[in-house]
């Protein structure tokens, strides 16, 4: 039983850091259709959303599987639940992905458009998160997932930076206004990746504490100094 | 044994008070069967009107506490004990004890159901007979108020006079419950009091379990760790004669402090 359980336990793991691999994939084409404005790249983020979004569905199966047959307690419990989220919060990246691959194909048509210089940051920054949300999953890693949560406000800082200087741009420049709203969102899209990947890196935290973070990093950051 | 009037039947007790008395503590105690030690060292606090499960692989001790909370060990040759283990307030060890009185407080249900060869109606007034002076119509009332408190009532009204023992083993069981709560217990100790029982008989029980611990304090042994998970507010966890761990059954069954409680509920070992 216990080495059935495994078995399965470890081929979802298998399965959820490959899903990893693709989204972090699919962050760095949407970054450089948007920044560089590769816009051949935009397509591949498509086509990658479809293998995530049917993946995704497949883990989640796996994972009730896991819970209705073996019915597991402890860090056994708290590893299937975990990957169940991370799960959900991969597939929500690899939508905004996609979102931001749209925005990049829609700022191509304005090809005078200057990017901010704080885009390529942010997308930098959240593909960081991500790759150090992965790392810390899959070496219990809880100082390096605190390091997740520790970076989201900078990644707000960089947003709200954007927003600003597509205001003044809007107010300024009327005919930008539609690039600078396609901008505008693009910046928040990867605001929220940097969001879920902050999720991830609570789940993490529990997986290995037991312990919910969610609405009060404050605390258990005190606490495990 | 005191022949004493009919305590009025227990009212539910609706609104929980933010602090619970203990229905059992106990300190230091060691049990043994001739130099046998089967218990090592126990401390364990009971909080009133809740399920306590007891958990652990088969030889760990579990049971023979279980059997020493109402003496049931002093029919063993060669069992004896020390350490303190009080029943509220009252000395469970103590030469003075009265253990027939003992045992009205504390009640047992066994793995396997064991009504007497009677009716179903002399089953559940048996004890109240043997403890308190009563009417016919006191007796009427108590046997009905036990047999509902049972979940059996709907099921046994109509045939109150029939042997017990054309029960199926989950009304058994169930009549086996009633027969205890009938005498009025503080505590109720359950010896893998499902094992012998179908799904739906077991779940039955275990609604039952949570009925009665509104009123009564309930021990359970159980090997089912999802049913020690389902059906209790807290758990200890033995392990050759020693209590690993003890506290809430969410915190055990989520996040164990120790490591080998840990592999135990994960089926590493045991």
């Amino acid at each position: 039983m216990t080495k059935h359980f495994n078995r399965e336990l470890e081929a979802i793991q298998t399965r959820l850091l490959t899903l990893f691999g693709v989204v972090e994939q699919m962050i760095s084409d949407a970054k450089r259709a948007l920044c560089d404005r590769e816009i051949d790249r935009v397509a591949r983020v498509m086509d990658r959303d479809k293998h995530v979004n049917a993946e995704e569905v497949l883990i989640e199966e796996e994972c009730l599987k896991i819970l209705a047959l073996h019915q597991p307690v402890a860090s056994d419990l708290r590893q299937v639940t975990t990957m169940f989220k991370i799960n959900g919060d991969l597939e929500r990246i690899g939508d905004l992905a996609c979102n931001i691959a749209e925005r990049a194909e829609s700022l191509h048509q304005y090809p005078y458009f200057p990017i901010p210089d704080q885009l390529p940051e942010m997308a930098r920054e959240s593909t960081e998160m991500v790759r150090n949300a992965l790392n810390a999953f899959v070496g219990l890693n809880l100082e390096l997932a605190k390091q997740v949560i520790q970076s989201d406000p900078r990644v707000d800082q960089l947003n709200r930076e954007v927003i600003a200087e597509m205001k003044s741009v809007m107010t300024s420049q009327s005919e930008l206004v539609e690039s600078a709203l396609h901008c505008f969102s693009a910046s928040r899209h990867l605001e929220r990746i940097a969001d879920h990947a902050e999720n991830i890196a609570e789940d993490v935290i529990y997986l290995i504490s037991g312990e919910i973070i969610r609405h009060k990093h404050g605390d258990f950051m005190t606490k495990v100094k | 044994m005191n022949v004493r009037t009919l305590t009025p039947m227990p009212e539910e007790i609706s609104s929980v008070p933010s602090t619970r008395e203990l229905a059992v503590t106990i300190r230091s105690f060691n049990a043994f069967y001739g130099d046998l030690q089967a218990l090592k060292d126990i401390n364990l606090e009971v909080p009133e009107r809740q399920v306590t499960a007891f958990i652990g692989p088969s030889g760990c001790g579990k049971s023979t506490l279980l059997k020493w909370i109402n003496r049931m060990n002093d029919m063993v040759l060669n069992a004896h004990a020390n350490g303190e283990l009080i029943l509220g307030k009252q000395d469970v060890l103590s030469r003075q004890t009265d253990v027939v009185d003992l045992r009205r407080r504390v009640g047992m249900v066994f793995q396997k159901p064991n009504p007497f060869p009677k009716s179903i109606f002399d089953n559940v007034a048996f004890g109240a007979k043997l403890h308190f002076k009563i009417s016919k119509s006191e007796l009427d009332q108590l046997v009905e108020w036990a047999l509902r408190k049972a979940a059996l009532w709907d099921e046994v009204k109509d045939r109150l006079k029939q042997s017990a023992l054309g029960l199926s083993g989950g009304q058994q069981q169930r009549l086996c419950i009633a027969r205890a709560i009938a005498v009025g217990p503080e505590v109720m100790l359950m010896d893998e009091p499902c094992s012998a029982l179908d799904p739906g008989s077991t779940t039955r029980i275990e609604d039952l379990i949570f009925e009665l611990a509104k009123q009564f304090t309930i021990i359970i042994v159980t090997h089912n760790l999802q049913q020690a998970a389902r059906c209790s507010d807290r758990t200890a966890f033995f392990y050759e004669g020693k209590i690993v761990e003890a506290g809430e059954t969410n915190q055990l069954f989520t996040r164990p402090a120790q490591k080998r409680t840990e592999d135990y509920v994960t089926g590493k070992f045991g």
